[in-house]
């Protein structure tokens, strides 16, 4: 526990120091936690079992609820903004999900993804309401009251970014450790059991997936707020397709996992980028495959297991 | 002695073959009923009826009194009626403890998203539920780990954390080594005595009937061909020769 504690500060120390002394760093970071925060949505969902290849419909929700908002408030404090963007998704995420959850496996998969896919195309053929594929600008909003200028601002989201990070997850571990957390983890084993034990499957689904919505709603509205600008590839199933490839890739045993899979991911892609222009894809690929077959249940379910064995072997 | 379970013409079928042929059937409150009979003659079927997993086609399913016919299985559980499986119904992820803290947890339906499990539920009832099924030192092994007969005591501890009037097992014993058996039901029935539980166990050994019953139905073609003390329907020309294959 107390090596994960460090590894976290270090980690947190990092991206601030980084994010401060190279500025241009500094939206990558916020990019990657907001990635990393979605992929988290989505391991909630993993836990039970199940994979929404459609979740990046929650960050679209959420982004354009920021983009309409700061279009017809241009008041709105940027926290108000990120605040109504992740409530809307939450409430998105409660009305899907009521009939979602009904279904299990491929079928929970692909109703998301279609249900994403509607939206996509909405956010991108109604051009007079959402701008189509340009998307809407969000002038850069005052946070807390206080205008930035650029710099300023980003450093003051990069904050904002990683406090929402570190709350959350730590939340959300506690939820997993939780009654709630626990019998969503049923879900996956044994559904009969859970209602022979007087509980409602799809009560307990409908909260993680709610859940699962808004976390992955805050990291849109986040991305909107920083970016300054919201387009319908928020939306997209290939970026739904890489929330599921980082929740994989880091595991569902512990929030570390959306974290993790996030840097090895972004750095996997930053590599790829630079040496193997073209095929990047490929090399992800690759390492998604190698992580299956060596380490099923992910990089934090590696972790863990080494931990289980140091502690038997100092037991 | 109160009426627990009371069915009321009770009829279902899968297509032509017909599980439950208008059953009439009553268990008071301190029975232990053990219902016999042929693969395929029904026995389960009227379990998932009585415990709301299947519909019948026509008639009733009182439980302490009250209509269950239309409620699903956790509205039924939640009126007082434990259940184990055939195939243990376990959490095979997590560990021994955790399966009775959830079942713990599901008792009072109040599943918080802050505390941890085992903050939430009665730590010294867990561990009395372990002591009970004598599983204290497997407690944090994880019940994919568990032997068969362990598994089968597990499922049964978990339906018993409920607290509920009536148990239902359905094969408690099967899958588990002979010389295994009698020692699994003592441990079963000790629990049920001291918590004062009505039971009715699916049974195919007939020493385990014996022993264990106070009260034998015996199920032939979706019907219950002979019902009463356990010397009684094992006397039966019709259940030695349908149902012990004893001619």
């Amino acid at each position: 526990m107390m090596m994960i504690r460090i590894g976290i500060a270090v980690a947190v120390a990092a991206c601030l120091a980084l994010g401060l002394a190279v500025p241009w760093i500094k939206t990558t970071v916020i990019v990657g936690v907001c990635y990393a925060l979605a992929a988290l949505g989505v391991t909630v969902l993993l836990r039970a079992g199940q994979i929404s290849f459609g979740h990046a419909m929650y960050a679209i929700i959420a982004g354009y609820t920021v983009g309409f908002l700061a279009r017809a408030f241009p008041q709105l404090d940027g926290l108000v903004l990120i605040f109504a963007g992740t409530l809307s998704s939450l409430l998105a995420g409660a009305v899907i999900g009521l009939f979602v959850v009904r279904y299990r496996g491929i079928f929970f998969g692909m109703l998301n993804l279609a249900i994403s896919m509607v939206l996509y195309s909405l956010a991108s053929k109604l051009f007079d309401i959402t701008g189509g594929s340009d998307g809407l600008r969000i002038t850069r909003p005052a946070l807390l009251g206080y205008e930035f200028e650029r710099a300023g601002f980003e450093s003051a989201m990069l904050v904002l970014t990683l406090v929402c990070a570190l709350v959350l997850g730590w939340w959300v571990q506690r939820y997993f450790k939780s009654a709630a957390g626990e019998a969503l983890a049923g879900v996956k084993t044994n559904e009969t059991r859970l209602e022979y034990l007087g509980l409602s499957t799809y009560r307990i689904l409908w909260n993680g997936y709610v859940l699962s919505a808004g976390l992955v709603g805050l990291s849109g509205s986040l991305f909107a707020v920083v970016q300054g600008l919201v387009t319908p590839e928020l939306g997209y199933w290939l970026r739904s397709g890489e929330f599921v490839f980082i929740a994989i890739l880091g595991g569902a045993s512990h929030v570390l996992g959306a974290f993790l899979g996030t840097f090895v991911f972004e750095c996997v892609r930053l590599v790829a980028a630079a040496f193997l222009t073209g095929v990047w894809q490929m090399l992800l690929g690759i390492t998604l495959i190698v992580v299956i077959l060596t380490a099923p249940s992910g990089i934090a379910g590696l972790l863990r297991l080494h931990t289980i064995r140091v502690a038997r072997q100092t037991a | 002695m109160n009426p627990l379970v009371r069915t009321e013409a009770l009829k279902l079928a899968f297509g032509g073959v017909v599980a439950a042929d208008g059953i009439d059937f009553v268990l008071h409150e301190g029975e232990r009923l053990a219902v016999i009979g042929a693969n395929g003659a029904g026995k389960t079927t009227f379990i998932n009826i009585c415990t709301g997993f299947l519909k019948p086609t026509s008639g009733k399913v009182y439980f302490d009194g009250r209509d269950v016919t239309n409620l699903v299985p956790r509205e039924i559980v939640r009126l007082g009626l434990g259940r184990s499986f055939q195939l243990p119904q376990l959490f095979l992820d997590h560990t021994v403890r955790q399966c009775l803290e959830l079942a713990a947890a599901g008792r009072s339906n109040k599943l918080g998203w802050f505390a941890p499990l085992s903050a939430v539920v009665n730590a010294g009832e867990v561990d009395h539920a372990l002591e009970l099924v004598g599983m204290r030192e497997r407690a944090n092994d994880p019940a994919s780990t568990l032997p068969e007969g362990q598994r089968k005591l597990l499922d049964v501890a978990m339906a018993l954390m409920l607290k509920p009037k009536l148990l239902i097992m359905d094969e408690p014993t099967s899958g588990v080594a002979s010389e295994d058996k009698h020692e699994l039901m003592a441990t079963v029935m000790r629990a049920l005595e001291e918590r004062k539980v009505t039971s009715w166990f699916v049974e195919h050994d007939v020493d385990i009937v014996s022993r264990y019953a106070t009260r034998v139905a015996a199920w032939i073609a979706g019907k219950i061909a002979a019902d009463g003390p356990p010397a009684q329907v094992m006397a039966s020309p019709q259940v030695r020769r349908e149902v012990l294959g004893i001619s």
